[in-house]
């Protein structure tokens, strides 16, 4: 085994501990802190397949943006320090069976499935090239989805403030 | 690098997945389950980003899926926050147990 071998299987495992602790411990603060070296873990992995674009976006949006903003909920919602219940027993061995069911199954499919164009051809990625691409109008282009996905963060943005902001109590009488 | 089969980074994203799901049954804390959420969203980017990678490696298409994965998540996780930030002012309580009137 080569070194890039065993780098891929240590970042595998991070990941899939980081992520099972994260949905396991019964401590919510330390469920956000999991979650947190799962997604770069997951940023890891991403350096390891030499998408560095994908990487640094990755490292941006979710680990200084969604989780930030997870423990700022978190606080603002929760007493952190303290224990969250214990799911139910029998919810817990029916979800675990579930799952591995899924997991068993889908292996499997993924085992015995011959992938044929298992390519050797180079890949590099140009940042350049996703630009390009990106704001092309001609096929394959992706000017119209990128305009739709603009639309939407601007209506995701207004609705998040229009829905957690605080109404006054003179005007919710004349909301009524 | 090339050594590493495609189904190993297949099993990998399979297994952050199935995580995912098992931590959205069991969790019943609304923070929690959006964690869960953006476990699924993350194994979904893997599949993209390797399939791309392994498989047609001459075009771009799984990097701007994965681009607009991400983009969608952060939108929807803002969006879910407020909600909870809401729920929580009404309800004084984010468990899903406890904001059942709209169930029926």
């Amino acid at each position: 085994m080569s070194t890039a071998a065993i780098l891929f299987y240590i970042i595998a495992a991070f990941i899939l501990g980081t992520g099972i602790l994260a949905v396991t411990t019964r401590k919510i603060f330390r469920s956000a802190i999991w979650l947190l070296f799962s997604l770069i873990g997951i940023a890891a992995l991403y350096f390891w397949m030499e998408v560095e674009f994908i990487a640094a976006v990755q490292i941006i949006v979710y680990v200084g943006g969604i989780v930030v903003l997870i423990i700022f909920s978190i606080f603002l919602t929760q007493k952190s320090g303290s224990e969250m219940a214990k799911p139910l027993q029998g919810r817990t061995m029916i979800s675990l069976l579930a799952v591995l069911f899924g997991l068993t199954l889908t292996s499997t499919l993924i085992f015995q499935n011959e992938f044929n164009s298992m390519s050797l051809r180079p890949f590099q990625l140009n940042v350049a090239d996703i630009g390009t691409q990106m704001l092309s109008t001609t096929e394959h282009g992706y000017i119209l989805p990128f305009e739709v996905v603009s639309i939407l963060l601007l209506a995701a943005m207004i609705g998040a403030i229009v829905i957690a902001i605080k109404v006054k109590a003179a005007d919710e009488k004349t909301l009524n | 690098m090339n050594e590493i089969p495609l189904t190993h980074i297949l099993f990998v994203s399979t297994a952050l997945f199935f995580i995912g799901m098992f931590g959205l049954f069991t969790r019943r804390n609304m923070i929690t389950m959006l964690m869960s959420i953006e476990l699924i969203l993350n194994s979904v980017n893997i599949n993209f980003v390797a399939f791309n990678k392994y498989l047609f490696p001459e075009k771009l298409d799984g990097i701007f899926f994965a681009i607009f994965i991400i983009t969608i998540a952060a939108a929807e996780a803002a969006v879910a926050i407020a909600i909870i930030i809401n729920l929580y002012r009404s309800h004084h309580s984010i468990d899903v147990e406890d904001a059942g009137e709209m169930k029926f």
